[in-house]
C-alpha cells in the first residue's frame, strides 16, 4: 500500500527534472584553491569532505521522513569538477539532448565559464589520467579495444556489510584514536609508505566527524521547521526527524527508523565524497534490517505498514540521485540516469543458512509497488531459498519492469571463495552494480572497463591493424590468408589479446596509482574493513580483499565468428579466406547469400550446440588466462566478469562487419546472450549453452532472457519461470533476468513515446525507461528474441 | 533420427526436468502410428526416470495402446465427437476404438487428461456436449479436461503448402462461449480447465 504521503513523494520524484548543480562544484573549488598544496592528498580529501557536509544545503521536503539529498534539492545533480571537469561545450550538450537530459541554468553556465573551468583546467584528474597513458593505450582505447571507467569516475564500487547497524561514527572515531595512540607507540614498519597511516587515519577521523556533522544541520533544520510547522501531525514528525538525526550517524541506531537514516547518511557520504563507480547500496538490506523490524512490532513501536512507507521513502530518496553525468565522449556508451544500485534480498546468512525473512517479502512489496527506476532489486537464490520467494519475485518480473534480476547466491560464494575470500566473508556478500560479485563491506572491486573481443579478432584478421583507421593495434600475427588451420587463427587472436590486456593493465596500474595518491577517499574508508585497522586507504590496499575486473564483452559474437571461420573456412571449406576478407571489408556489399550463409548455416552459440560451445570455452580460456590472476597495485588481483552494461552497442559501431553475418556497426550480442536471433532451440538451450562457460572463474555474467506476458499471464507460466531459473542454477548459472513485453509494445512505444513513459525494460545489468534510450537500442531489445514458450 | 539420438536431445534438459517435475511429451501427428518408434522413446525415457505424456487421439488397436501404456504417466487424449456418424464424417474413422481404449485406460487407473478442441459448429452443440459430459462423468478418476479453442495458426501452414484450408470461415469461440462450456462441463462433474494443463 502506498499512503497519500508516498505517492506525492513519489510523483515529485518522476517529475523532477533532473538538473546541474554547482553548489559541490563551487564549494569544492572555493576549498582548493585556498588549501591545496598546504595539506597531503588524505587530509586534503577529508578536509575538502568535511567542508561539503558543513556548508551543502539541507533539504528536507515536506513529506520527508527519511531525509538528505545529495544536491540542494531531489534530482539537483552535483558534479565533481576535482575528477572531471564538463566545458560548456558538454553542459550546452546535457541540456540539449534529447535522451537523458540535464537542465542547465544560465547561471550554472555563467559560474562554470568565470569559476568552474578556469580553475580546473589542466588539475582534474581526468587530464592527469590521460597525460599519464602511452600512446599504444590511447590508441587501444580511441579504438574502441577497450574503455576506462575510471577516466571520469573514481573507484569506489564496493557495497556495505551491516556494520553500520551495530556501531556509530562515534565508535569509529574512538577505533581510529586507538590506531593513532599504537602507532604513536611503536614504529610503523612501513613509515616509507608513500602516504604516512598518521594522515590516512586522521584524514578518516575528519570524515566521521563530518558526516556527524552533516546530520546534525538536518536536525537543526527539522527543528527550525518543526518551530514554525502549524500541523501538529508534521511537527511531530519534524521534531523526530530531529531526533532521528541527533542519534545517527554519531551513534548505532536503535529503531527501524534510524537504520535507515542511517544508511542514508553513509551513502550521501559515499556519493558525495567521489564520484564513485558505481551502485554503493546497502546490500543485504532484509537482513540489516530484520532485528529492527522484529524488535519494533515486538514492542509496539511499528508496524508493517509504517516500515513499509519509511522503506518507501528511501527508495524516493534513492531514485532522486540521477547518475552524475558524463562528459565527452563516453556518453555515447552508456546514456542512463541510473547509476546501478542494487539491492540483493534473500541470500545466505553468515552461518549459510537460507537468509529470506519477513523483511524479505516487505522490500519486494515495495519494489513491485514503487516501480522506480533506483534502486534495482534482485533476489538471491540459493537451493536453500523456499520456491515462495522465487515465486514471489517472477510475479513482479511479470508486471514487466525488468526487475528483480536473479542470482545464484551458492554460486556467488563459490565465485568469492575461488578469490580467495573467507567462506563467512563470502556468504555476506553477494552481487552488486551489474551482475558483479564482491565481499560487502570488505572489498575494494572495481570495474576499470569493458573490453571488445570481437575487435580483438577483428585485429587478428587484419596482422594488428585496425581496419576501420589503418592504425596498429596491436602485434604483426600474419597475414591471416597464409595460416595453416583454425589453430593458427585462434593463435593469433590469443596474442593479440594478451597483448591488449596487458596494455589494459599496464594503464590501470598508472591510474590505480594516480587514485591512491591525488583521491584518496577517507570517508569510503571507514566503511570497508580493514582500512581503519591497517591505517590504509580504499584506494591504496586498505581493504581486506581487493579486487580488478576487466569485463569482456561480446562472447555470443566472437563465438559465431570463430565458429563460421571454423566451418567454412577450414572444417567444411565452403568459403576462402580471401572471400570471406573481401566480404567483410565491404560490409558484404554484393555478398548477401554470403552473409545469409554465414547467418543461417553456421553453428550458433546458444542452442547447446558443442560445436559452436565449444569455441565459446575457448574464447573464455583464452580471456581467464591472460586476466585472472594478474597482481593490481593494491595486494589484490584480477579476475573477469562478462557483462556489457550498454556498450556492446558502442563496441558494436567500431567493428567492421563480422563473420557471423554482422553488419559493421551493428551492436554486439549482450553479456553472455547469444546474438540476438541466433537462438533457436528456446531458453533452456541457450542457458544449457551459457551454463558450458565456467561461471565459477568470473566475477559474475549477464543473461538475458525475454518473455512476452501472456506466457507468464497464469500460474502455470509463472511456475514454469520459477522452474527455469532453478534449472539455470542447479547447472551452474551466475544470473538471469527477463523482460517481459511483447515486441509490438515496443514497437509502439517506439512510435508513440508519449503514452509509454512509464514502460520499463531490463537493459543490461539495469532497467530503464525504454523511451529514454537511444534508436539502435531500442531496436535491440525489439530484436532480442522472444521465446514463445517454455 | 534414432530414438536414441531423440532421447540424447530429451536427456540434455534434465536439469531442468529435476527443478519442474517435467519432461518427454511424445506428440504428432499420431504417435501411436509409429508405435514401436514412440514405445522405444517413452521406455528410455522411463529407464533414465523422465516424466513421460503421450498425447494421442487414441486411433489405435487396444495391442498397440496396451505396449506403451505401462511407461506413459500422463495421457493427453483426443475427444472429439461422441457420435461415430460425425466423428467418421469430419475424421475420416470411427470413434469406437478411441472411446473403448479411453474407458480401459481409465479403468486400469491411467493419469488420463481429456483434450476436447471445440470448434464451432462442429462439436460445440448442445448434443455433443450432453454427451461428453455423460461420457466422462462416467469415466473414473479423470485427472483433468482441457478445452482447446479452435484456432486459425494452421491457415498460414497450409498457404505456404498450396494446399486449401478447408475452414477459412469457422471463427475462433469466443472466451464467453469457452466459459460457458466449461462451466456446463463442470456441473456435471468434470475438472474442467481452459488452456493447456496437466
Amino acid at each position: 500500500m502506498m499512503t497519500e504521503r508516498v505517492r506525492r513523494l513519489r510523483r515529485e520524484s518522476l517529475e523532477a527534472r533532473p538538473a546541474i548543480s554547482t553548489e559541490r562544484a563551487e564549494l569544492v573549488t572555493a576549498f582548493y584553491r585556498e588549501h591545496e598544496g598546504r595539506l597531503s592528498p588524505p587530509l586534503l580529501r577529508a578536509s575538502c569532505f568535511a567542508h561539503l557536509m558543513a556548508h551543502q544545503t539541507v533539504w528536507i521536503g515536506p513529506d520527508d521522513l527519511i531525509v538528505g539529498e545529495k544536491g540542494p534539492a531531489p534530482k539537483a545533480t552535483p558534479t565533481y569538477p576535482e575528477l572531471c571537469c564538463h566545458s560548456l561545450a558538454d553542459l550546452d550538450l546535457l541540456d540539449s539532448r534529447e535522451k537523458i537530459p540535464f537542465a542547465v541554468s544560465p547561471q550554472a553556465r555563467g559560474v562554470y565559464e568565470r569559476e568552474i573551468i578556469p580553475f580546473w583546467r589542466g588539475r582534474s584528474q581526468r587530464e592527469h589520467l590521460f597525460a599519464a597513458m602511452t600512446d599504444e593505450w590511447k590508441a587501444a582505447y580511441e579504438a574502441g579495444v577497450f574503455t576506462e571507467f575510471m577516466e571520469q569516475r573514481a573507484p569506489g564500487h564496493t557495497v556495505l556489510d551491516d556494520k553500520i547497524y551495530h556501531r556509530g561514527m562515534r565508535a569509529v572515531v574512538a577505533d581510529i584514536d586507538r590506531r593513532l595512540a599504537d602507532l604513536e607507540r611503536t614504529a610503523d614498519p612501513d613509515a616509507l609508505m608513500t602516504m604516512p597511516r598518521q594522515d590516512e587515519l586522521h584524514a578518516m577521523r575528519i570524515c566521521a566527524e563530518a558526516l556527524i556533522r552533516f546530520a546534525e544541520r538536518h536536525a537543526e533544520r527539522a527543528r527550525e521547521l518543526a518551530a514554525t510547522e502549524r500541523d501538529p501531525a508534521r511537527r511531530a514528525e519534524l521534531e523526530r526527524v530531529a531526533e532521528v538525526c541527533t542519534r545517527v550517524p554519531a551513534e548505532a541506531p536503535r529503531d527501524f527508523h534510524e537504520a535507515l537514516q542511517a544508511y542514508w547518511f553513509v551513502h550521501l557520504g559515499v556519493t558525495t565524497e567521489l564520484n564513485t563507480w558505481d551502485a554503493f547500496s546497502p546490500g543485504r538490506l532484509d537482513q540489516h534490517l530484520a532485528p529492527f523490524y522484529a524488535r519494533g512490532l515486538a514492542d509496539g513501536s511499528l508496524t508493517r505498514g509504517r516500515a513499509e512507507e519509511l522503506l518507501q521513502c528511501l527508495w524516493i530518496k534513492f531514485n532522486n540521485q540521477p547518475a552524475p553525468p558524463k562528459v565527452g565522449v563516453t556518453a555515447a556508451e552508456s546514456g542512463t540516469y541510473t547509476d546501478f544500485a542494487q539491492i540483493g534480498f534473500g541470500g545466505l546468512t553468515r552461518e549459510g543458512r537460507d537468509g529470506t525473512n519477513d523483511v524479505t517479502y516487505l522490500l519486494l512489496e515495495v519494489t513491485e509497488e514503487m516501480r522506480l527506476l533506483q534502486p534495482s532489486a534482485s533476489v538471491q537464490v540459493s537451493a536453500a531459498s523456499p520456491d515462495a520467494l522465487l515465486r514471489r519475485a517472477a510475479r513482479i518480473i511479470r508486471t514487466g519492469f525488468g526487475q528483480p534480476s536473479l542470482f545464484n547466491a551458492d554460486r556467488i560464494v563459490e565465485e568469492l571463495v575461488r578469490q580467495g575470500k573467507s567462506l563467512e566473508d563470502a556468504r555476506c556478500g553477494g552481487s552488486s552494480g551489474c551482475v558483479e560479485v564482491g565481499a560487502f563491506g570488505k572489498e575494494n572491486y572495481n570495474l576499470t572497463g569493458y573490453f571488445n573481443l570481437p575487435k580483438v579478432l577483428e585485429l587478428a584478421l587484419h596482422d594488428g591493424v585496425d581496419p576501420r583507421t589503418g592504425r596498429r593495434l596491436g602485434p604483426a600475427t600474419g597475414d591471416p590468408r597464409g595460416f595453416a588451420g583454425f589453430d593458427d587463427l585462434f593463435a593469433a587472436f590469443e596474442r593479440q589479446l594478451r597483448h591488449l590486456v596487458d596494455v589494459k593493465v599496464r594503464g590501470n596500474d598508472v591510474i590505480e596509482r594516480l587514485y591512491a595518491s591525488r583521491m584518496p577517499a577517507p570517508f569510503l574508508s571507514l566503511l570497508i574493513d580493514d582500512c581503519v585497522a591497517r591505517g590504509r586507504d580504499y584506494h591504496s590496499g586498505g581493504a581486506r580483499y581487493n579486487t580488478t575486473y576487466i569485463q569482456g564483452v561480446g562472447v555470443g559474437t566472437i563465438t559465431d565468428c570463430l565458429s563460421a571461420l571454423k566451418h567454412h573456412v577450414y572444417d567444411e571449406r565452403t568459403l576462402t579466406m580471401d572471400a570471406l576478407l573481401a566480404a567483410l571489408d565491404t560490409d558484404f556489399a554484393g555478398a548477401e547469400r554470403l552473409r545469409l550463409m554465414l547467418v543461417n548455416r553456421t553453428p550458433r552459440y546458444g542452442n547447446d550446440d558443442d560445436r559452436a560451445d565449444a569455441l565459446m570455452r575457448r574464447v573464455f580460456e583464452a580471456y581467464f588466462a591472460a586476466v585472472d590472476g594478474r597482481p593490481n597495485t593494491k595486494g589484490g588481483r584480477y579476475a573477469i566478469n562478462l557483462l556489457p552494461t550498454t556498450v556492446h552497442v558502442y563496441f558494436g559501431s567500431v567493428l567492421g562487419a563480422s563473420a557471423d553475418g554482422r553488419h559493421a556497426g551493428k551492436p554486439l550480442s549482450e553479456g553472455i546472450s547469444p546474438v540476438q536471433g541466433a537462438d533457436r532451440h528456446g531458453p533452456t538451450a541457450v542457458m544449457r549453452s551459457a551454463a558450458k562457460l565456467d561461471h565459477g572463474r568470473t566475477g559474475g555474467t549477464l543473461l538475458n532472457q525475454k518473455f512476452t506476458p501472456a506466457l507468464l499471464a497464469d500460474d502455470a507460466g509463472l511456475e514454469g519461470l520459477v522452474k527455469l531459473v532453478r534449472g539455470y542454477f542447479a547447472l551452474g548459472g551466475h544470473h538471469v533476468q527477463f523482460n517481459v513485453v511483447d515486441a509490438a509494445t515496443l514497437r509502439d512505444a517506439q512510435a508513440h513515446p508519449e503514452e509509454h513513459r512509464d514502460l520499463i525494460v531490463r537493459v543490461a545489468g539495469y532497467s530503464d525507461y525504454f523511451c529514454d534510450l537511444g534508436r539502435s537500442l531500442q531496436d535491440e531489445i525489439i530484436e532480442r528474441t522472444e521465446h514463445a514458450s517454455i | 533420427m534414432s530414438a536414441e539420438q531423440v532421447l540424447g536431445e530429451v536427456a540434455k534438459d534434465a536439469a531442468f526436468y529435476a527443478a519442474s517435475g517435467g519432461g518427454m511429451t511424445v506428440s504428432g501427428g499420431e504417435p501411436l502410428l509409429q508405435a514401436d518408434f514412440t514405445a522405444a522413446l517413452l521406455a528410455g525415457a522411463k529407464r533414465q526416470g523422465f516424466h513421460t505424456a503421450l498425447d494421442t487421439c487414441g486411433f489405435a488397436s487396444w495391442e498397440t495402446v496396451d505396449a506403451v501404456r505401462r511407461d506413459v504417466d500422463v495421457f493427453l487424449y483426443d475427444v472429439k465427437l461422441l457420435d461415430d456418424a460425425r466423428h467418421r464424417a469430419f475424421t475420416g474413422v470411427t470413434n469406437v476404438p478411441i472411446l473403448s481404449n479411453l474407458r480401459a485406460l481409465c479403468a486400469a487407473g491411467h493419469r488420463v487428461v481429456l483434450r476436447v478442441p471445440v470448434i464451432p459448429g462442429v462439436n460445440d452443440d448442445a448434443g455433443n456436449l450432453a454427451a461428453l459430459a455423460a461420457f466422462g462423468a462416467g469415466l473414473p478418476h479423470l485427472a483433468g479436461v482441457d478445452l482447446l479453442p479452435y484456432h486459425h495458426i494452421g491457415a498460414d501452414k497450409y498457404a505456404r503448402l498450396d494446399r486449401a484450408y478447408p475452414m477459412p470461415d469457422t471463427a475462433p469461440p469466443s472466451a464467453e462461449r469457452m466459459t460457458e462450456i466449461a462451466r456446463f462441463l463442470g456441473e456435471h462433474g468434470l475438472p474442467v480447465g481452459t488452456g493447456p494443463g496437466r
